[in-house]
């Protein structure tokens, strides 16, 4: 079990480090935001996942609630993360920023 | 680009329709989360402050998603000053209450005089009816803070 629970960390570890890497690298606003959201919505539901088995090791109905509690956790992510991402990327359009292309001074 | 501006300005209602979907979906879910809060406050973190600001959050939500209007349909402005000065009256009639039946401001065990449950159920007991209160005051105060810095006093348009 313990193997299984380090399996699902570290790999949403992993995602984490490649969303910051992302967002540190990529050129401007819209790649760095798809960076973002990328490790929110994989990364941060391995973690939870990770963190629900754990507290599963033994069994029993409280136990059971606390995880299912955890669970919802990331049923809100997948609701809200890509909705405040869509948000965010709607309004530095409206506002005007331009997209990079290939040749472009990072920003 | 320009396009995407002449459409959204010709747009009446909020934002566009991913947001207020998904606003739509998870309005019940945080008005129950804050009712949680409020009521687990005495076990777990949290408590009457953290779940009024979440129960306000949610009607928050509703006017920026959609616009004030709907959110003062879902809950007018009356209601809203009668839910947050009966919050305040339950804060300082239980206090008060506790200082009539012979303790201090507060002292929940003193309440053991009305209803005999023991003082230790009563500390419990009262700390879960302060909190009710404290939730709704917070709750009223929010929205209604929303609402006027939003519309600068007018309560028409909103953001």
């Amino acid at each position: 079990m313990t193997i299984v629970v380090s399996i699902f960390i570290l790999g949403g570890l992993f995602f984490f480090a490649i969303g910051v890497l992302g967002i540190l690298r990529f050129p401007d606003f819209y790649s760095r935001l798809h960076a973002a959201g990328k490790s929110d919505s994989l990364a941060a539901v391995l973690v939870i996942a990770g963190v629900a088995l754990y507290n599963l090791q033994d069994l029993s109905l409280d136990n059971l609630l606390v995880s299912l509690k955890i669970m919802l956790i990331a049923v809100f992510i997948y609701v809200a993360s890509p909705t405040a991402t869509h948000a965010l990327t709607k309004t530095a359009l409206i506002l005007g920023f331009e997209p990079w292309e290939k040749g472009n001074k990072r920003r | 680009m320009k396009l995407l501006r002449e459409r959204t300005e010709k747009q009446r209602l909020g934002e566009s329709l991913i947001i207020q979907t998904s606003v739509r979906l998870m309005v019940p879910f945080v008005q129950l989360f804050g009712l949680y809060v409020i009521v687990h406050g005495h076990y777990s973190p949290g408590g009457g402050f953290q779940g009024g600001v979440i129960l306000g959050s949610s009607f928050v939500m509703l006017a920026l998603a959609f616009d004030q209007k709907s959110s003062l349909r879902l809950m007018s402005e009356r209601a809203n000053a009668i839910l947050g000065n009966t919050g305040a009256i339950i804060f300082v009639g239980v206090g008060a209450l506790c200082a009539i039946c012979g303790g201090l401001f507060l002292d929940y065990s003193a309440l053991d005089v009305l209803i005999p449950l023991g003082p230790v159920e009563w500390r419990s007991f009262g700390i879960f009816l302060v909190e009710v209160g404290v939730g709704l005051a917070v709750m009223s105060i929010m929205v209604s803070l929303f609402w006027d810095l939003g519309s600068a006093g007018k309560m028409d348009e909103g953001l």
